[in-house]
């Protein structure tokens, strides 16, 4: 199975360039495990003490995976995955 | 009532209308908060004022002030009115890539401009409003992300008016940036209707916006909380142009582009609950209209990808 993972400018550095990679897992944490096995340091700059990094946001079919189990948010394949970093955006409302 | 002893007294009271086309059913019913109804055609009226209130009430703001704020728009042109008719002088640090129809508004209503670069997005308008504030130490900044005014507005206003009209209200659906709306209206809901879902829907902008020199710099504003969220989606400016459109065509709803993001969460949910048989009343905020998206050329393109290609690189909520 293969999940798409759309990789912000800053991680970029990290993926090589790439701006879509693919990974594999049944989970957030593995798929996140997968990626940081072939793009060393990903996972340091994704999580840290074991909870997803303050400013990274990351979502799965575009839910926001932190109200939907976090690390443990289970994914399948052709699932699209976003990262982004957080930031003030708009003014929004 | 309709009669005010001024323009900031008409702020708030605004309808809310039912979708009666876009809704799946009967059962499940999708509706409106035209918060472009308000004095300066958005949501922020009710923010603005009530920041403005407080820091007067607690002697932070006296006759003759200046104030300062980061905002991308509707912010800035809610304070500019507010400090018209109570004669404070309004500077605003906005991004460079927001609608010149923002600038425009934002002097006619006399407020001064000092413009942030756009890579960066708001993250750079508030870092320079945080430095031209310590910089000049007799300036008031409101500061919307962090201002607990902001959120308490909605809390007074906004929530107690969704449940007066809509007490069978099952969920709650806004745009999320300084995050005031879904906080106030959030805990307000929370408090008062068991088992409500509060949803976020956040503008997913250009690369540009994300662009950080190192994820030390990133933002979350002071104000969230998010307890109070039961869900957040990530909207791209193809299906808030494409809602949008939708909006206006379907149901006459001439709305700004953050409303298509709101939107299209909405009905998300509402095909959902719909799907599971269960009956929903899901309401939504249109936190201004499209009078201020018009140079964009969305409500003109002769398809929804033509439209989205007008939003390269603006900030577009």
């Amino acid at each position: 199975m293969s999940v798409s993972v759309s990789v912000p400018t800053i991680l970029r550095p990290v993926t090589k360039g790439e701006k879509t990679v693919s990974a594999d897992g049944a989970t957030l944490a593995e798929l996140i495990a997968d990626l940081d096995s072939r793009y060393s340091g990903l996972g340091d700059r994704l999580i840290k003490n074991g909870a997803l990094h303050r400013f990274i946001n990351i979502y799965v079919n575009d839910e926001d995976v932190r109200f939907t189990g976090g690390l443990d948010t289970t994914v399948a394949d052709g699932d699209q995955l976003t990262i982004l970093p957080a930031v003030a955006g708009g003014s929004g409302a | 009532m309709s009669r005010y002893p001024s323009l900031i007294e008409a702020v708030g009271g605004t309808p809310l209308v039912g979708l009666p086309r876009l809704s799946p059913s009967g059962k499940v019913r999708v509706w409106a908060k035209l918060e472009d109804r308000n004095p300066t055609g958005s949501i922020k009226d009710r923010p603005a004022l009530a920041m403005v209130a407080a820091a007067e009430a607690d002697g932070r703001l006296r006759p003759g002030c200046t104030v300062i704020e980061p905002t991308s728009g509707n912010t800035g042109i809610s304070l500019a009115m507010v400090c018209r008719v109570k004669g404070y002088r309004l500077i605003c640090v906005m991004p460079e890539n927001t609608s010149e129809e923002r600038r425009l508004l934002l002097r006619a209503y006399g407020a001064q401009i000092i413009s942030s670069p756009a890579a960066g997005g708001s993250n750079a308008a508030v870092a320079a409003a945080k430095v031209l504030a310590a910089d000049h130490p007799d300036w008031v900044m409101l500061y919307q992300y962090g201002n607990h005014d902001n959120a308490k507005a909605h809390y007074d206003s906004t929530g107690p008016e969704l449940l007066a009209d809509l007490p069978t209200i099952t969920h709650f659906v806004a745009g999320l940036g300084t995050t005031g709306t879904l906080m106030g209206v959030g805990r307000y809901l929370r408090e008062k209707v068991p088992d409500i879902s509060i949803v976020a829907a956040e503008p997913r902008y250009g690369e540009l916006v994300y662009g950080l020199r190192n994820l030390d710099e990133g933002f979350v504003p002071e104000l969230y909380d998010e307890t109070v969220l039961s869900s957040r989606f990530s909207v791209g400016p193809e299906d808030a142009v494409r809602r949008t459109r939708e909006l206006l065509e379907v149901e006459g709803i001439f709305a700004g582009i953050s409303t298509g993001a709101v939107l299209h969460a909405a009905l998300g949910l509402a095909a959902k609950a719909e799907k599971d048989g269960r009956s929903a009343d899901i309401a939504f905020i249109v936190a201004d209209a499209g009078w201020k998206y018009l140079s964009t050329g969305v409500y003109g393109a002769t398809d929804d990808q033509a439209a989205a290609s007008g939003l390269d690189g603006q900030l577009w909520a």
